[in-house]
């Protein structure tokens, strides 16, 4: 039997994919968020390459040290680069943000798939469970998991996934709700195709776009709720840098040293702004609706 | 109207009841046996055994969630490990701190968002709607501490305008309390002031196409009576909804806040408590928490009946 997609009218328009580039190509906001993510990921990979001073490397002949030649960003209250600090940090954010929305989209993907797709019972129990720790702000249930699993920064990552996850798991459901009447599924089930065929062939490619949007933008919020737990004790442990953890120790020499607390604030923010510009990029570019 | 409040004061049980499962499971994930640690260091198998017994450990775990329900919905959320008072007194004890917190955030989320939105919408694409948008995207970029730790080098150290931290009651001493929360106050409210500011800008824009605004233009009317009387009443609609929704996000938000401006509320309870290892307290901010935010959830619904006449006649 012919694929269902060969019956459709062949047109020579470009493919989705290459619409929402050029889209996404002229958007120079979301360029410019793109150029962000790539040099801070750069720079958290080549950490371990750069000329820069030993992240954990104490000298108590410079401490709380502000900018200088020696120390471009200064040092902190034992005397460790700070530069050094927030170029390893980028690596402890972004593992964090890009991990644990990893987890949040490969749990909370294939949850939304099933329940929107088959519905019934499993639906509902699914939809009740999400609806209840949708009702739980996202914070207060990354803190609680973060301090009943105790913490560390891997510990940190899965409670931040964890609590993301509904997000998914409703997006998905969503979409699956919108895309599994169409006549093209219609079509595919009448021909006898299997639900993980048309899964895979129909639904997943549909459900795809918004997710990816979704999940650039929670990586947002992930690397905010990685530095908030961290800041709290709750995420990377000392002498390990994380930025949100460099922030908690600057607070207690603001007056002293307040170079301290200025650096690892604005790479946060210079990151997460990245993430939100590409987001709100991407959405533009892959709605449809737009042209 | 009663017939649908009803409905979804019903839909709200199961999500508690599911909430609930979630929070009493959580200390199961505890490492250890939480009776070895009460019994001290002789751990004598008699005071081991008692504990067990008292605790009612020995039950199925269904059970025991179960004893605890019934404890909780008779308002008792447990005893506070650290400080031996009732969890559910503690809670009450902060949330009025919180609460005020989180009232002056929002009205300076509004003060500040749905102006700015409405503003970004009649001068769309013009310099001050691409500054307004860079706002709002800065706003909901910026890690609230980081803006706190920020605003007091600024406003505190350097400057010397406000205090850096402390908490003063509002009935005791209103001045010196809203002076003390200003600030904090100001730091909670800017991811919402910008997610307020984006949501009326859209809401805005959208009206402002509609049909009966073009007949309002027609009439001859002044584009200050046309946005003001018949864009603001229907583009505000969904923001007033909204507003209801975002408040139980202050409630997390205020976790950092509180922990930057040392404020003694519901955020530095759960901190505090985190770090004492004291679960019950946890557990009872957790669920109380979620319990008010459900609540929230439900006042937006019914606003947005109340508020929506075709909604209201629909009913």
């Amino acid at each position: 039997m012919m694929p269902l997609t060969h019956a459709l009218p062949v047109t020579h328009e470009e493919t989705p994919g290459r619409r929402a580039w050029r889209k996404f190509k002229a958007n120079k906001a979301a360029l410019v968020g793109l150029c962000i993510i790539l040099i801070s990921a750069l720079l958290a990979l080549a950490a371990p390459i750069l000329p820069i001073a030993d992240p954990i490397a104490t000298d108590w002949s410079a401490i709380r040290q502000p900018p200088s030649a020696a120390h471009w960003l200064g040092t902190d209250e034992i005397g460790r680069d700070l530069l050094s600090r927030l170029i390893w940090g980028a690596q402890a954010s972004l593992m964090a943000g890009i991990f644990s929305v990893t987890i949040a989209v490969v749990i909370g993907v294939p949850i939304g798939l099933v329940s929107g797709y088959f519905g019934g019972w499993i639906d509902m129990l699914i939809s009740r469970v999400t609806e209840a720790f949708l009702a739980m702000p996202f914070l207060i249930t990354a803190i609680a998991l973060a301090a009943f699993l105790g913490p560390s920064l891997s510990n940190a990552m899965i409670a931040i996934g964890l609590s993301a996850m509904p997000i998914f798991v409703r997006l998905t459901r969503g979409q699956v709700l919108s895309v599994k009447t169409e006549d093209y599924v219609e079509g595919a089930r009448s021909i006898g195709l299997g639900n993980l065929a048309i899964l895979r062939r129909y639904i997943v490619p549909n459900v795809f776009p918004p997710i990816l949007v979704q999940a650039t933008l929670t990586v947002a919020t992930a690397i905010i709720a990685e530095a908030s737990l961290s800041f709290l004790g709750l995420g990377q442990q000392p002498p390990n840098p994380s930025w949100g953890s460099m922030l908690n120790v600057a607070m207690n020499f603001m007056s002293q040293a307040p170079w301290m607390a200025v650096w690892p604030g604005a790479a946060i923010f210079l990151v997460v702004i990245g993430f939100n510009l590409v987001g709100d990029g991407l959405s533009d570019a892959l709605d449809p609706r737009e042209s | 109207m009663y017939a649908y409040i009803a409905k979804r004061l019903l839909v709200a049980i199961p999500t508690l009841l599911i909430i609930s499962i979630f929070v009493f499971l959580l200390q199961k994930l505890l490492p250890g046996d939480p009776v070895l640690a009460m019994a001290g260091e002789e751990r004598d198998p008699e005071v081991i055994a008692y504990l067990r017994e008292q605790y009612r450990l020995n039950d199925p775990v269904v059970y025991q969630y179960f004893y605890w329900l019934g404890d909780v919905l008779r308002g008792d959320l447990g005893t506070s490990l650290r400080t031996n008072q009732p969890v559910t007194e503690l809670i009450l004890q902060k949330l009025p701190v919180t609460i005020q917190l989180a009232v002056m955030a929002m009205i300076f989320a509004v003060l500040i968002g749905i102006p700015a939105g409405i503003l970004a919408a009649v001068h769309k694409n013009t310099a001050l709607d691409y500054l307004a948008n860079l706002v709002a995207l800065s706003g909901l970029s910026i890690p609230n501490f980081w803006l706190g730790i920020m605003l007091i080098l600024l406003v505190s150290v350097h400057l010397g305008w406000l205090p850096a931290s402390g908490y003063y009651p509002f009935f005791v001493d209103p001045l010196r309390s809203l002076k003390t929360m200003v600030m904090p106050a100001f730091v909670l409210s800017t991811p919402l002031a910008a997610m307020l500011m984006r949501h009326t800008r859209s809401s805005m824009l959208g009206v402002l196409r509609a049909d009966y605004i073009r007949t309002a233009r027609a009439k001859g009317l002044s584009e200050r009576t046309v946005v003001i009387e018949h864009g603001l009443r229907n583009g505000l609609l969904p923001i007033i909804t909204l507003s209801a929704l975002l408040f139980g996000d202050l409630l997390a938000g205020a976790v950092l806040t509180e922990q930057i401006f040392t404020i003694p509320g519901f955020g530095k309870l759960i901190v505090d408590a985190v770090f004492n290892r004291d679960y019950a307290v946890v557990q009872g901010v957790v669920l109380c928490t979620a319990a008010a935010f459900i609540l929230m959830n439900l006042l937006a619904d019914i606003l947005y009946v109340l508020l929506n006449p075709r909604m209201r006649a629909s009913l």
